[in-house]
């Protein structure tokens, strides 16, 4: 039995998968990379950690100050980076399964920025409170994912129509949100303006916590239904005649997807490009076919990562970006590129 | 049963050529929204046998073996398989026991060939038996009954469309099912890849399958199929051995056809010849 690449059988009593030697390699490197980043991102700062004291304070050696920097400060942020960035790259394989389309990521059709209209409705007309502003960022997901589902319903179930919709209402929502930014008293408008630029900034373990225990269960979700997914991507008559339960599936990707999404919305604020990025670029490396949401999500999460250190620390420390500007920036371009090779690739759509 | 037409020369679905039926069709009727396609159809397909469906455009043909697969819930009536209806199966269940290649289905970018063929494994796996020595078995079964066996790490978007076809030939047949459905198999492939095919179903029935197809060529359902089932719309208006079913009346009346039946030169099953167009007056 020949595979391509490095595809063996892994069998071990009743336990029995097909592994890529390729992707654990390539999932390994990741976690290589992403360790450096990490320690990096705890080493640096106004108050400089060396690496060797960084690792000491991870594993409870160290004490004072350098202590107190890197697990109690520092390491919030890092770990959310991570965990945030593996969510975003779950939810973009989840919606571009769904699509079958690289494009089909929450950032594209509209779910980041429902959550942010929720959020902004939150922060400026109803006081702002972070509990009050992060259920109104899940909510605005939340709506704005079913308004786009049915609405992509009524005229095709395929996956471009919802991409079609989710970018109509996003322009929308984009006119949505400016006006009631505008019609903000200053301080309102200043907080909502910098939640909306997405930010990892005094991101704190009381909010870290709890945020990750809500994305374990929508991500476990995405990782047992793959399977289904992979088998939903050749349609569905396809599907269904092996046995997958076709709407079952597609329901569990939307809504895992969307709570991924919006729970990273309303602590971090939209992130783009993690999710739109993560599980091509996983694929390209991985040389899968299709998008996997455990790769993606090693991707979004060392991206992420990286991401918020290039932001934190790329500009002499003078200049610090929010993480949201950093992965906008890399996010249009890849964008562009993305859109002109699918343009090559199938001129009919 | 209805019985409509002049043809009606043909057994009625309760003799002894359906006698043994895994799968029976019982009161059956199909919708899009509103539009019905499959209206009240009752039929049995024989165990064993090669049954082709076969009608002119839009019939319902497609859809009523979509029913059987349960891809489509009858608006009213059922589907039995071994006397139970498909609905009330679990969809892996019946999926170990009916195959469908559908019309279209859609490869992923970059799969390759014992990728795709591995996917049909789906129904008899669970999260943690992934691919165990039974699932490599059957998917090199299904490789080298369908002739893909070099082809296996092979990109399926690089392959002709005939081969392509093997494929997903192959990976119906990987799932294993005593039950094989064919929807328009032969569509879009040129004549030697369509003989290719319908030799290789042939092989599959002979091995002891049951298979069904939606078949347009009459000719190639009269020499492969051992049943026929012919639809009009949305309706069985004959069904039984080919010689018996596929008469001069029938393709005048099912297809609007002028047509002589002569006898296929090299298996003596029915052979339908289009009159030319000077001849059609007097017909």
């Amino acid at each position: 039995m020949q595979f391509p690449g490095l595809v063996r059988p892994v069998r071990l009593g009743p336990f029995s998968h097909l592994v890529s030697a390729r992707a654990v390699t390539v999932v390994a490197a990741l976690g290589v990379a992403a360790a450096v980043v990490v320690v990096a991102s705890l080493a640096l700062g106004r108050y400089t950690v060396p690496p060797l004291e960084v690792v000491q304070a991870l594993t409870g050696r160290a004490e004072g100050m350098a202590a107190t920097v890197v697990r109690e400060w520092r390491l919030p942020r890092v770990i959310a980076a991570l965990g945030f960035g593996a969510a975003l790259g779950c939810a973009g394989a989840a919606f571009q399964s769904l699509t079958r389309n690289p494009l089909g990521s929450p950032d594209v059709i509209g779910f980041s920025t429902g959550a942010h209209t929720g959020a902004l409705v939150a922060i400026v007309f109803l006081g702002g409170a972070f509990s009050t502003t992060a259920f109104a960022a899940i909510l605005g997901g939340a709506l704005t994912a079913v308004v786009v589902y049915l609405a992509a319903r009524q005229g095709s179930t395929t996956g471009f129509g919802i991409i079609l919709v989710g970018v109509a209402v996003t322009a929308v929502l984009s006119a949505v949100n400016s006006w009631i930014l505008r019609t903000a008293d200053l301080k309102a408008a200043l907080t909502a303006a910098f939640w909306g630029l997405g930010s990892l900034n005094g991101v704190q373990w009381e909010r870290v916590t709890p945020a990750l225990v809500l994305l374990a269960v929508p991500f476990a979700l995405v990782v047992l239904v793959w399977r289904s997914a992979t088998l939903l991507e050749m349609g569905d008559d396809a599907a269904r005649s092996m046995g997958v339960r076709a709407e079952r599936t597609r329901v569990v990707l939307i809504v895992c997807g969307v709570l991924l999404t919006a729970v990273v919305t309303a602590v971090a604020g939209p992130i783009a490009f993690v999710a739109l990025a993560a599980p091509q670029i996983a694929a390209k490396l991985t040389g899968t076919p299709g998008v996997e949401p455990l790769t993606a999500a090693a991707t979004g999460a060392f991206l992420l990562a990286a991401s918020d250190l290039i932001g934190q620390h790329a500009f002499g420390g003078t200049l610090v970006l929010p993480v949201g500007v950093v992965t906008a920036s890399l996010g249009g371009a890849y964008l562009v590129w993305l859109v002109v090779r699918e343009a090559r690739r199938r001129p009919a759509s | 049963m209805t019985t409509q037409t002049p043809a009606s020369a043909h057994a009625p679905a309760t003799d002894e050529s359906t006698a043994g039926s895994r799968v029976r069709i019982e009161g059956v009727t199909l919708a899009y929204d509103t539009a019905v396609v499959v209206d009240d159809v009752t039929t049995a397909i024989p165990d064993g046998g090669f049954t082709a469906i076969i009608g002119p455009n839009g019939c319902g043909k497609s859809t009523l073996l979509r029913s059987v697969a349960r891809v489509m819930t009858p608006r009213s009536g059922a589907v039995l398989l071994d006397g139970r209806d498909v609905t009330r199966y679990k969809p892996k269940e019946l999926a170990r026991q009916v195959g469908l290649l559908p019309q279209s289905s859609v490869a992923p970018d970059s799969i390759s060939v014992a990728e795709l063929v591995a996917r049909g494994r789906f129904p008899h796996q669970t999260p943690f038996a992934q691919w165990s020595q039974s699932d490599e078995r059957a998917v090199q079964r299904a490789l080298r009954s369908t002739g893909v066996e070099e082809l296996s790490t092979r990109p399926v978007e690089a392959l002709s469309g005939g081969q392509r076809q093997r494929v997903w030939v192959a990976m119906a047949l990987a799932q294993e099912t005593g039950v094989l459905l064919l929807d328009e198999p032969t569509t879009y492939l040129d004549v030697a890849h369509q003989i290719e095919l319908l030799d290789l179903f042939a092989d599959l029935h002979e091995e002891g399958r049951t298979v069904v197809a939606v078949l347009h060529d009459l000719n190639h359902a009269a020499r492969y199929a051992t049943h026929l089932v012919v639809m009009r719309d949305g309706r069985v208006v004959a069904e039984g051995e080919p010689p018996q079913v596929l008469t001069r009346e029938l393709v005048a009346d099912v297809f609007g056809l002028a047509a002589v039946i002569i006898d296929d030169p090299e298996t003596g099953t029915p052979l339908v010849v289009p009159r030319a167009r000077s001849h059609r007056a007097r017909t």
